[in-house]
């Protein structure tokens, strides 16, 4: 694929989730929660219903667009907490090493040792459904990733000729970490966090599908897979819909890491010139 | 001479600890540098000219450490200070510039900022007063068009431009002490005497001392009052630079001179080649016994085998480490 079609269909991809999440109450036909009508229940998709309209009679258009809404906050949210969580750890732990490094080491591996779903279940089941656990419990357990990238990243930019110099010339080290260090590690910090943003986006919906995510009757794609999953084989559509918007984030925001990966790793930079 | 020195090194030690043992990387080192004076340190590669002034900024990290001595600045020593206090020296009264410009300067972010960043930080500046000292540092070091050239990020910069912009950081606060090591390394020959030139019309008109480290002895001498040579650790002779090509007493001393090539001496003497001084510098775990230059040394005898000798002083400047000094 050439350099930049990536990240520009996956850039188009996450602007569109997030304009659509952002617009929701102007582009939905209907109020996603209240506007149930047994009426016009399990209709297929039509000019009325663009994505037809669930046992309810809720249209599904409606709560996709406002769906768009809780999956990109818990994305979002839960991946900047990961990234928070990992560069301050990791960052430090490179930094002053010693047994502070040892701490951390050990946290990171128990972390990727456990996999992470089953660990935010745990979690969720502590807590109890509802957006705030899902942020808590997803924003805990992703961070080991960017962790080791940051502790890495120190480790090689530490012994740099302009941390060095920092040194001499009279910065702390808190000063050191956030002026030097962290901008130079900003890079694949970021491409890490896209791609986690994606997987955050994924673990919303498998939350929420076995019911501890966001509860029904609020609209989150993966609670609306999981109230589809009974009338899959006589109404399709109800999981069409949400499953294709999950589908289409994912790939978007997994473009999106990988062509700005292409823009900001110095190796590809390198060879580009 | 009135008052204390401005930095007075005294009979410092510098160790290797490797795990099990531990050696003197550096031993019995002393000097002084008084204010607004040029001293330079000689020596080859691995001879101890950088970890000691690592030592006087108090930046030696393991397996280095300070053995014994002290290093007093303004007559009080610094060498145990609390952090805090030693950062505050540091990049404020004592400042340091290095070999690699190209790797000395953040990569991501704009000199201009770079330099802003030291008036903030030492000078207690705000950052639009900081934004509007550093375009006035960098005319000081002559850079053109610096209101543009704040903005620009060091990979815009030559190699040439980017030691200025080091110059100027480590010039911005008016520091006391500028330690340059090798700071012409990387450089054009060309590029090389411009920098050197800026360094000493700036420090001579802001009365900074410097203290130059380099292998370069023609360059020292050039640019310093006095130069010592350092061999395998130690001082082995001090002179002021008018007396070392002419009255240099120690043999390695006399070696680097020797070694130095001169316009038309090819042709005054009759001789093609260049002489060298045979064989290797010791590795640090196996110094000789006794002085160490003697396996190298022509005039050699068996007490330089056996016995280091002591450090006469010759007049006000000069002090040799030899048993056969003239």
């Amino acid at each position: 694929m050439k350099l930049g079609t990536s990240l520009i269909i996956g850039g188009l991809l996450f602007t569109l989730a997030i304009v659509v999440g952002l617009l929701a109450p102007w582009l939905a036909h209907t109020d996603p929660v209240m506007d149930a009508n047994l009426m016009n229940a399990e209709e297929p998709p039509s000019w009325m219903w663009w994505f037809g309209t669930d046992a309810q009679g809720r249209d599904i258009y409606s709560r996709v667009v406002y769906g768009a809404r809780i999956s990109l906050t818990v994305g979002i949210v839960s991946q900047l907490v990961n990234s928070v969580i990992g560069v301050t750890l990791g960052l430090s732990a490179g930094y002053f090493g010693g047994w502070w490094d040892d701490i951390v080491n050990g946290l990171t591996n128990l972390m990727l040792a456990i996999p992470s779903l089953i660990f935010a279940l745990a979690i969720m089941a502590v807590l109890g459904p509802g957006l705030t656990s899902l942020l808590i419990a997803l924003g805990l357990t992703n961070w080991s990733f960017t962790c080791r990238i940051a502790r890495a990243s120190t480790l090689s930019l530490k012994s740099q000729g302009y941390v060095q110099a920092a040194r001499v010339l009279g910065y702390g080290d808190l000063r050191i970490m956030i002026t030097q260090l962290l901008p130079n590690m900003l890079g694949p910090i970021i491409v890490i966090g896209t791609l986690g943003m994606g997987s955050a986006v994924l673990a919303e919906a498998s939350l929420s599908f076995l019911g501890l995510g966001i509860r029904p009757p609020y609209p989150s794609w993966g609670s609306m897979l999981s109230e589809a999953r009974d009338q899959i084989t006589t109404a399709p559509w109800l999981s069409v819909f949400p499953g294709l918007a999950i589908f289409l984030t994912v790939l978007g925001l997994n473009l999106l890491g990988d062509g700005l990966r292409d823009i900001l790793d110095p190796q590809s930079r390198s060879r580009r010139t | 001479m009135t008052g204390p020195a401005l930095i007075d090194v005294e009979d410092l030690r510098i160790d290797l600890n490797l795990g099990s043992s531990r050696v003197a990387a550096v031993e019995g080192v002393s000097f002084h540098i008084d204010r607004g004076e040029t001293f330079g340190l000689v020596g080859e590669s691995g001879c101890g000219k950088s970890i000691t002034a690592l030592a006087l900024i108090g930046l030696l990290r393991r397996p280095l450490s300070v053995g014994a001595g002290a290093i007093r600045f303004e007559g009080r020593e610094i060498q145990n200070l609390p952090a805090v206090e030693q950062r505050t020296l540091r990049g404020n009264r004592i400042a340091m510039i290095f070999q690699e410009p190209m790797t000395a300067l953040n990569p991501v972010s704009p000199v201009g900022r770079q330099i802003a960043e030291m008036f903030v930080l030492h000078g207690g500046k705000s950052w639009r007063d900081a934004n509007r000292l550093a375009v006035e540092a960098l005319a000081s070091v002559r850079v053109p068009a610096p209101e543009r050239r704040v903005k620009d990020y060091p990979h815009q910069l030559s190699g040439g431009m980017r030691q200025r912009v080091m110059i100027a950081i480590a010039l911005a606060c008016g520091p006391d002490l500028l330690i340059a090591d090798e700071p012409t390394t990387a450089l054009d020959v060309t590029v090389q005497a411009e920098i050197i030139e800026l360094m000493r019309n700036l420090c001579a008109a802001r009365g900074t001392a410097v203290l130059m480290i380099s292998h370069d002895l023609g360059l020292v001498a050039n640019f310093c009052r006095r130069v010592a040579v350092m061999y395998a650790g130690r001082i082995v002779e001090q002179r002021s630079s008018d007396d070392i090509f002419r009255a240099c007493s120690h043999p390695y001393t006399q070696g680097l001179v020797d070694s130095l090539p001169r316009l038309g001496s090819r042709a005054r003497l009759g001789r093609s080649r260049l002489r060298e001084i045979a064989g290797v510098v010791p590795a640090i775990t196996n110094f000789p016994s006794g002085c160490r230059f003697n396996p190298r040394c022509a005039q050699a005898t068996e007490v330089c085998r056996t016995t280091a000798p002591e450090t006469t002083m010759l007049g006000a400047d000069g002090l040799v480490r030899c048993h056969h000094h003239a």
